[in-house]
């Protein structure tokens, strides 16, 4: 089985969020870049299934050579190859066409991505990459088993949640409980010798077109200052909750 | 041209982002002067909608869509997009609706704008506001394709009244091939889900152990409201980890979230700020979280806890 896992390079959510040339650029000053959480959850599962089913797994990141520490470090976790598509995606459209791209020419039966990512929040990859790609497609998946061509996946619902039946090929967005937490893998010191001489392949975007675009950012009106009632006075907080927030 | 709206239903029942969806598209197709178009797949009560501004209702029924199939629905939506010329398609943020707009978008070649929390702050060049950075930011995205997917955030607009004397027409729509079939649906039923509800009650280590947590069970019965945990909480098995919420776990937009217990690390806060109303309960004065409330309590929860049930439930006989 090839599996291939998307992984989005994200700011540490303890990273203070500030931006550039008038708002229109995240300043990346001093920000920690980790692997996308959801991705990394992805990742361990990938890693489960080269090792108990036999797998071949290769990362891919669609973005400019600041990423390539990002890759290494998946590699540093266990995957085999990476690929870097060298280009700044504007969108999710955009990132989704040109992972399509890997998609077709590499063949593979697996792509694994998580259900977000932690900058943009779009969580539009992997549903727009199962169609381009006319793969199927679970999303929100907190289970996944492989026999031969066949897929059982579990997915969250609201309240609960869903089994599906389904065959390779399949993109699946992941989260937590596609692997427990405890078991998500950390690079080790051999890991991290091992990654710097494993291949990591570049090559240049396909598509141009653009259908959205960040025209500014911008951060939410500062918050007024908590407003702290006595312990003892539990009644003002019933009365400010019913007359001045109404929301009971 | 026209607005289409997918309003999400549950075994026939109207999610209350449906709602809130065709309260939005309303005011989108009248800053646009065009006309709304609301389709619902298995739904019951369809008039319902015509509270919220529905003239026309298109309606889908077939036993195949029972469960929701994210390949099946968007060949639905996009059959109803092609009969109603709709340029603007509008899909609620529930689970599967953010499952089904991607699909939705490619399938129209249109740019998607997911996590809107606002009307159109311009229709020329077409510009909307979205959460960015778990929450930390907003992004003024433009859509410059001619037909456009937007996925509104829950709880950012709002659910508004607008009464129309609206019409119901069926669609006979082709049921596409999916490829992914469900086997079995496992719900918690009779009980309020984080996602459904309008209060949210969440308590984290502070309660010390499990077995602290029927007062945090009777304060959510009180107000009609969902429970849920921080993460350790659910790490350590304390509560089941459906509950976990923040930035690993699940999102939160409720309009009143009382946290209890919860220090508010960042991670914490990440998932749950964008609900409207924060009330922290928390023995400690300095703990971050007081300076993301709006109300706070210092003081223990195992005094204050009872007390509030006790006024609660005297508050709503009165
Ligand atoms: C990558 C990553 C992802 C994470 N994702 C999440 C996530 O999604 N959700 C999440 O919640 N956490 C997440 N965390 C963990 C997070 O950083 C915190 O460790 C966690 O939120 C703390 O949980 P807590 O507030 O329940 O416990 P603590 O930090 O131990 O806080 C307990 C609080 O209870 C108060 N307290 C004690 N006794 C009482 C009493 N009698 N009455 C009232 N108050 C009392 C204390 O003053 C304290 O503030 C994540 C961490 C990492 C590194
Ligand atoms: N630039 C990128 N390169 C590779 N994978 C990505 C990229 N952006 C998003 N993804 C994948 O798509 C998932 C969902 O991202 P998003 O749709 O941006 O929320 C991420 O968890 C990644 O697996």
């Amino acid at each position: 089985m090839k599996i291939l896992v998307c992984i989005s390079h994200v700011p540490d959510t303890t990273s203070k969020i500030n931006f550039t040339d008038s708002d229109t650029k995240f300043d990346i000053n001093g920000v920690q870049f980790v692997i996308n959480p959801y991705d990394e959850f992805c990742l361990t599962r990938a890693m489960w299934f080269k090792e108990k089913q036999g797998a071949s797994v290769t990362v891919v990141n669609v973005g400019e050579s600041s990423t390539e520490p990002t890759l290494r470090k998946a590699l540093a976790i266990g995957a085999d190859n990476a690929i870097r598509v060298n280009t700044d995606a504007k969108d999710g459209m955009q990132v989704a066409k040109e992972l399509a791209s890997i998609v077709k020419e590499g063949g593979y039966d697996l792509v694994l991505a998580g259900k977000e990512s932690a900058d943009y929040n779009g969580q539009m990859v992997p549903g727009m990459l199962a169609t381009l790609t006319d793969f199927n497609f679970v999303n929100g998946c907190v289970g996944l088993e492989i026999d031969g061509t066949n897929v059982t996946a579990v997915r969250e619902i609201d309240g609960g949640n869903e089994t599906l039946s389904s065959n390779l090929p399949i993109v699946v967005g992941g989260q937590k409980g596609i692997v427990e937490e405890k078991d998500l893998r950390i690079p080790n010191m051999r890991g991290i010798m091992m990654a710097r001489k494993k291949p990591l392949n570049v090559v240049e975007a396909q598509s141009t077109v653009v259908a959205t675009s960040t025209e500014s950012f911008e951060k939410p009106a500062p918050k007024g200052a908590v407003k702290l009632v006595d312990a003892d006075n539990i009644d003002e907080l019933i009365n400010l909750l019913h007359t001045e927030a109404k929301v009971i | 041209m026209s607005v289409l709206v997918f309003a999400d239903s549950t075994e026939g029942k109207f999610k209350k982002t449906a709602f809130e969806v065709v309260s939005y598209g309303k005011k989108v197709a009248e800053q646009l002067s065009t006309n709304l178009v609301v389709l619902t797949i298995n739904a019951n009560e369809l008039s319902e909608l015509y509270t919220y501004g529905a003239e026309k209702v298109v309606t889908v029924t077939n036993d195949s869509l029972d469960t929701f199939n994210a390949k099946k629905y968007a060949s639905i939506v996009n059959q109803v997009v092609d009969a109603e010329s709709s340029d603007i398609i509008i899909i609620d943020s529930s689970i599967d609706g953010l499952y089904l707009a991607p699909i939705v978008a490619v399938g129209l070649d249109a740019g998607y704008a997911s996590n809107v929390v606002a009307l159109p702050t311009s229709t020329n060049p077409f510009t909307v506001k979205r959460k960015a950075f778990s929450n930390k930011a907003f992004s003024n995205t433009v859509i410059s394709t001619d037909k456009k997917v937007i996925g509104l955030a829950k709880n950012s607009f709002g659910i508004h009244e607008n009464e129309v004397s609206g019409v119901t027409e069926v669609f006979n729509a082709t049921i596409a091939d999916s490829g992914v079939s469900s086997e079995k649906v496992e719900r918690v039923t009779g009980k309020v889900t984080i996602a459904d509800a309008d209060t949210v009650v969440s308590a984290g280590r502070g309660l010390k152990g499990p077995e602290n947590w029927g007062m945090i069970e009777e304060l959510a019965d009180v107000l009609g409201a969902a429970t849920a945990c921080s993460k350790p909480v659910s790490d350590l098995g304390w509560r089941p980890h459906g509950e976990h919420v923040g930035q690993t776990g699940k999102p939160v937009a409720s309009n009143l979230y009382i946290a209890i217990g919860i220090s508010g690390a960042i991670q914490h806060l990440a998932g749950i700020n964008a609900s409207k109303v924060k009330v922290v309960i928390n023995t400690d004065a300095e703990a971050p979280f007081f300076k993301a409330a709006d109300y706070g309590v210092v003081g223990d929860a195992f005094e204050v806890v009872p007390t509030l049930i006790e006024k609660l439930k005297a508050f709503k006989q009165a």
